[in-house]
């Protein structure tokens, strides 16, 4: 395959015994059960499961948005586990690109500035963070229409500005929640082309969903059911079991 | 609109600060004033003289010609009850009474017409006087009739040989400031019967020696008296200190009260703020996943907070001294908003902006990545 010569099998994302824990009342829900995975440089994995199952916790998890109740996360080779917010914002914003099913861009803020905003929080002096954040928006597109703002776009332009946004930072993962939940099934398919052709050029992504369909896309893929792994292997084998 | 609405609240709070304060100070000055024309530099003096301790004309002269460094004028005051007739018209209700030939310079008054009493005229005892504008006009006419015309007073004819400029512009009134007649201090003793002069004002050079001049003269008294219940000393500037504290504690209290405003548009910004952050909670949410640290959101709300109260601030300061013009216009007095009024009241705002926006940005600050994610 084209991608071999990027893939370094060097592990990107390892997770050692995952455990997230909710009280709710008397009731103990274990939204990991005991997760373990690593994921390598380069790949593109899916992570599937249907509402509940725990994926949402998994994705708040790898996003360093959450840390586990116990167990081990190493990102890059940090440990992630239980690191405090700052550290844990720093992580997000030096090594993770986010692109969320709602697109999550800031209404105010055109387009220029909806993509400077992570290098804003990592310090990059104003004249490169346009330079960057511009180049950003031309990779996926947009570059002509930086002065606009979100909500004079459409969904699938929004969600094109919020790929921007996640690889202005160059994150060393991208992290997609639902990325077409929100769009229709033409648009759906420009995203998702996209996506791919960013693992092609080496960038390791993550994506979340429920649609089979859509994980389908991926390389690999990983299926979450009451918080435990009851599913990790290659594309073509997952074809097999459905 | 609603950072208006905010604003509102530090605008009234502000002017109202800036308004009350500066019209107090406006009122104030213009009685500190008057009270200054009246002589901030005088000291009145009376004595109780006994057959065995006294102080005469005499002593108090010399007392007075040793400390001429420190006084400007000197005048003995000799009150006479006294009633003015020329012809059949008089007046009753004139303050009368005998002074030294400084009280004109004492005073600080000019003559319309004529000239002062002279040191000649005490120690002739010339029986001849100043008056009032007052008693020019009613007697004589006009001050210039007036001039060396005949006045009785209590059955005695004085010449007139000078009248003083009108002091009071706005009206003449009987037993007003221009009702008076002023003759050599020597024939008052004998008009009033009685040689002892108990009452005395001296005029300082320089105001700020009235507590120096003040104490001369008790260690002069004292020296002579054994027993200061004998005399009492009276400094005019002493009454405008009383009066500067008063002042100072009326426009305290009433820039307080206005204060209290302050602290209910502060109550005002931190409500709009709770709101605004937890509207933009999705917002606070969004910016953290980007990797906003805790104090990147706190910094953002408090700067927020202190900008819109900031400006609240400056357009309170705008509008506080335009009404005070027009209200100080209105009134009659000039008031201006003094620069510290304006000062403690800006950065009164400023700092209520940041106490009161800390509380909801640090809320925003705390919050949850993924809450303020998931929320709509």
């Amino acid at each position: 395959m084209a991608e071999v010569k990027n893939e370094t099998r060097e592990p990107l994302i390892e997770l050692k015994n995952i455990y997230k824990i909710y009280h709710m009342g008397d009731e103990e829900v274990r939204a990991s059960d005991g997760v373990s995975f690593t994921i390598y440089r380069g790949e593109f994995v899916a992570i599937v499961g249907k509402s509940g199952s725990g994926k949402s916790t998994l994705m708040n998890i790898i996003g360093a948005l959450d840390v586990p109740t116990s167990g081990e996360y190493y990102l890059g080779g940090e440990d992630v586990s239980d690191m405090t917010d700052d550290e844990l914002a720093e992580i997000r914003n030096k090594m993770i690109g986010f692109i969320f099913q709602q697109y999550n861009l800031l209404p105010k803020l055109n387009l220029l500035e909806n993509v400077e905003l992570p290098l804003l929080y990592a310090g990059v002096p104003a004249q490169e963070r346009k330079e960057r954040a511009l180049a950003s928006l031309e990779r996926v597109g947009l570059k002509e229409k930086w002065k606009n703002m979100p909500s004079q776009l459409s969904g699938g332009q929004q969600q094109r500005v919020s790929i921007a946004r996640a690889l202005a930072g160059n994150p060393s993962l991208i992290l997609a929640d639902e990325p077409t939940g929100a769009l229709d099934s033409r648009t759906s398919r420009e995203v998702l082309n996209f996506l791919k052709q960013l693992n092609e050029e080496g960038n390791t992504i993550v994506m979340i969903t429920h649609d089979n369909s859509i994980a389908m896309e991926a390389k690999r893929i990983i299926r979450v059911s009451d918080g435990k792994i009851n599913f990790d292997g290659d594309v073509k084998d997952y074809a097999a079991i459905l | 609109m609603r950072s208006f609405l905010t604003m509102l609240g530090i605008i009234i709070g502000v002017a109202s600060v800036i308004i009350l304060v500066s019209i107090v100070n406006g009122y104030m000055s213009s009685v500190v004033e008057s009270f200054a024309s009246m002589g901030v530099n005088r000291i009145s003096v009376r004595l109780t003289n006994l057959s065995s301790r006294s102080v005469s004309v005499d002593d108090m002269y010399e007392f007075y010609e040793e400390h001429r460094d420190l006084f400007a004028q000197m005048s003995p005051n000799v009150s006479v009850n006294a009633v003015l007739k020329k012809g059949d018209d008089s007046l009753d209700m004139s303050s009368v009474g005998g002074y030294s030939e400084e009280y004109l310079d004492l005073m600080d008054y000019d003559l319309e017409a004529g000239r002062n009493i002279s040191y000649a005229d005490i120690a002739a005892r010339n029986k001849v006087c100043v008056i009032g504008y007052y008693v020019a006009s009613q007697l004589f006419g006009s001050p210039t009739e007036a001039l060396d015309q005949t006045v009785k007073v209590n059955g005695y004819a004085f010449t007139v040989i000078g009248v003083v400029e009108r002091q009071d512009e706005d009206e003449l009134e009987e037993g007003g400031s221009d009702d008076f007649l002023w003759m050599p201090y020597s024939v008052a003793t004998k008009l009033s019967r009685s040689a002892d002069i108990t009452s005395y004002t001296f005029a300082t050079i320089d105001t700020d020696d009235t507590d120096t001049c003040k104490t001369l003269l008790e260690d002069f008294l004292y020296e002579v008296y054994r027993n200061d219940d004998l005399y009492n000393i009276t400094a005019n500037s002493e009454m405008l200190d009383s009066l500067n504290e008063q002042i100072g504690m009326m426009s305290a209290m009433l820039g307080g009260i206005a204060g209290i405003s302050l602290l209910v548009a502060g109550v005002g910004v931190m409500n709009i703020m709770l709101v605004s952050v937890t509207e933009r909670t999705r917002e606070i949410g969004i910016r953290k996943s980007l990797g906003a640290k805790r104090g990147t959101i706190m910094q953002q709300f408090v700067i927020e907070a202190a900008v819109t109260s900031s400006i609240g601030g400056i357009i309170g300061i705008v509008l506080g001294a335009i009404v005070t013009q027009i209200a100080g216009n209105m009134i009659g007095i000039t008031a201006t908003p003094t620069p510290a009024a304006v000062l403690i009241s800006f950065s009164v705002s400023v700092g209520i902006g940041l106490i009161f926006g800390y509380m909801p940005a640090n809320r925003a600050a705390k919050l949850n990545p993924i809450d303020a994610l998931r929320s709509d």
